[in-house]
């Protein structure tokens, strides 16, 4: 379709920056291409700004400055063909619980003047898709918060749109829900072709999900790649330390000034994550400085590098601590949230 | 031009079909006009004894401000449905779509006008029931509806637009109240106009309930002025225009802030 206009990019952002009212800046310059026909996985922490990229990428926001083009069309010029190239799940669901199942869908295909029989095929081919068929004339307030999550993604895909944006699609669902959304999402690339640009502030998702992702962290690309790239620029171990009693200010860091190999240090009163050269060098080392400080060690664990420490690296801090404080700070014009 | 035609089709079918699965809406916005029937009716009674006012029964007098006063407020508390839209996504999702924005004002105001009209009858019939008698036959009473659809109306997308601006039910709820009670007691609702007091009647002049209640009243009784008739209903489509350019505009207030 559109897509030699656009190299093979689904989705092209130059130089995005997106500033409120009150000078918060939600995007500070972000430059990504993601390539048709994959998912792609926008990783960071509550308020990182990733869903004020999706808002602008939809068509939803304007940015403020810089250019975004999604199946070759400019966001803000030609808005109305980006609209009928894609398919957006929301954070907030977006399902009109109002209407049944099949009204929902009916309704965004009628706005797509798709009609008569072709709207009625596709609408069932959804339902039936979706394990919905049965729910199809119950008005959607009766739904469990998966088949109105199965719905969201359904009624998204009504015009067979070339670019998903998927919102935190799993946010606040069950871990069983969770599974079964994972392997929905998995189906749609490998068997529609379609390009998912994935938000998310679950490390494991992006690892499971995308081929691709970026991470970002306050408003910037801190770190780009396929997972298993991001992996292995990271040389060396996780050394995850958990002390019995609570260190005194000051005390950890002073502990392993001196220990050899430690690239990176990350703690909080009871509990530290360094990132060594050598596992099996750097643990006796660890535990001898800290017994040498008269910190009690409870447990250590060795591992390989995870995302969680891809996003340490990058950032310099722990992806929970980053998204708990992302949450507090959650910004009350909405950034990231209504 | 037949794509906003398509598109507002859509949107009003689906206004039309949350509506029939909320009828009580139209049953709770009843209950304080129909409390003014029955009640005004018999405790103002004796304003029929004022010297200088023309009607025999108060209920004559007062079924037309009724009717009107409904289909204000009908009109006005729309945008709460509005905001539980936005909280529910519902109005995000219709943004990153095609569809026309005019259309998703014009699926509320049809909406709006289908309650006004079921409510407007419900008066009717209880004012009748009550001795109230309709001059101009149908007629009057296509008048009586018009008025009250295009005030409704009016008011359906000014609430709509506010609610897009504000996002919150308390600012929205403070807003609408502020504005809407006063505007219905600086009118002839409840009063023959030429016994309130002067200044009242200079407001009432500039205030579009008041155009509606005096275009109604006149159509519904003997002795109809239609020159003015006219012109209110003129001034009221007016407004209904003005009011939906004010919704349009909403939308981009509110795809800026976001």
């Amino acid at each position: 379709m559109n897509q030699t206009r656009s190299n093979g990019n689904a989705i092209e952002i130059e130089s995005l920056v997106k500033v409120y009212k009150g000078a918060v800046r939600a995007l500070d310059g972000i430059d990504l291409v993601v390539p048709a026909g994959s998912v792609f996985g926008l990783l960071g922490p509550n308020g990182a700004g990733k869903t004020t990229a999706v808002k602008i990428a939809t068509t939803l926001a304007r940015p403020t400055s810089g250019t975004v083009r999604v199946a070759g069309n400019d966001v803000v010029r030609q808005a109305t063909q980006v609209r009928n190239a894609i398919g957006v799940v929301g954070q907030t669901s977006g399902v009109d619980v109002n209407l049944t199942g099949r009204e929902n869908l009916r309704l965004q295909g009628l706005i797509r003047s798709i009609h008569g029989r072709e709207l009625k095929h596709r609408v069932n081919e959804l339902l039936d898709q979706f394990g919905l068929a049965d729910s199809a004339k119950r008005v959607a307030r009766n739904y469990s918060g998966g088949m109105q999550r199965r719905l969201d993604i359904a009624t998204a895909l009504v015009h067979r749109p070339q670019v998903l944006f998927l919102d935190e699609p799993t946010t606040g669902l069950d871990p069983e829900v969770r599974t079964e959304m994972w392997q929905e999402i998995e189906r749609l690339t490998h068997e529609e072709g379609l390009t998912i640009l994935l938000t998310t502030h679950y490390l494991e998702e992006a690892d499971q999900l995308a081929a691709k992702l970026a991470i970002l962290d306050r408003g910037k690309v801190v770190a780009k790649g396929s997972p298993e790239e991001l992996k292995e620029e990271l040389e060396g171990d996780t050394v995850h330390v958990e002390l019995r009693e609570d260190a005194p200010d000051g005390t950890i860091r002073a502990a392993l000034e001196s220990v050899q190999g430690i690239r990176q240090l990350d703690h909080d009163v009871h509990c530290l994550r360094a990132r060594v050269e050598h596992g099996a060098r750097a643990v006796p080392l660890v535990l001898q400085a800290l017994e040498a400080k008269g910190l009690a060690v409870d447990s250590v664990a060795v591992s390989r590098p995870s995302l969680d420490d891809v996003y340490m690296r990058y950032t310099g801090r722990e992806f929970a601590r980053a998204d708990e404080e992302g949450a507090r700070k959650q910004n009350p014009s909405g950034e990231e949230k209504r | 031009m037949s794509e906003l035609l398509s598109h507002s089709l859509t949107m009003t079918d689906r206004d039309l079909r949350r509506l029939a699965r909320q009828p009580w809406w139209i049953v709770v916005t009843l209950v304080q006009p129909v409390i003014y029937i029955l009640l005004f009716g018999p405790l103002f009674k004796s304003i029929t004894t004022i010297p200088g006012f023309h009607y025999h029964s108060y209920i004559q007098f007062l079924a037309p401000g009724v009717v009107v006063m409904t289909a204000f407020f009908s009109g006005g508390w729309n945008g709460m449905a509005t905001i539980d839209d936005l909280n529910r996504g519902v109005v995000d999702r219709l943004l990153v779509s095609p569809l026309r924005r005019s259309a998703f004002f014009i699926g509320h105001v049809v909406q709006t006008s289908v309650s006004i009209v079921i409510q407007a009858a419900i008066i009717v019939v209880i004012a009748y029931g009550l001795g109230a008698h309709f001059a101009n036959g149908a007629l009057g009473l296509l008048v009586m509806f018009t008025a009250a659809i295009l005030l409704g109306g009016s008011l359906n997308a000014v609430s709509n637009g506010l609610a897009l601006i504000f996002r919150r039910e308390e600012t929205l709820i403070a807003t609408l109240n502020v504005f809407m009670l006063p505007l219905t007691f600086l009118s002839s609702a409840f009063m023959q106009q030429s016994l309130i007091p002067h200044w009242m009647q200079v407001a009432a002049r500039f205030n579009p309930l008041n155009w509606a209640v005096e275009a109604s009243r006149s159509a519904v009784n003997s002795g109809t002025d239609w020159g003015s008739v006219g012109t209110h209903l003129g001034l009221l489509a007016g407004l209904l225009a003005v009011c939906m350019a004010f919704a349009m505009s909403s939308v981009r207030i509110y795809q800026r802030s976001i």
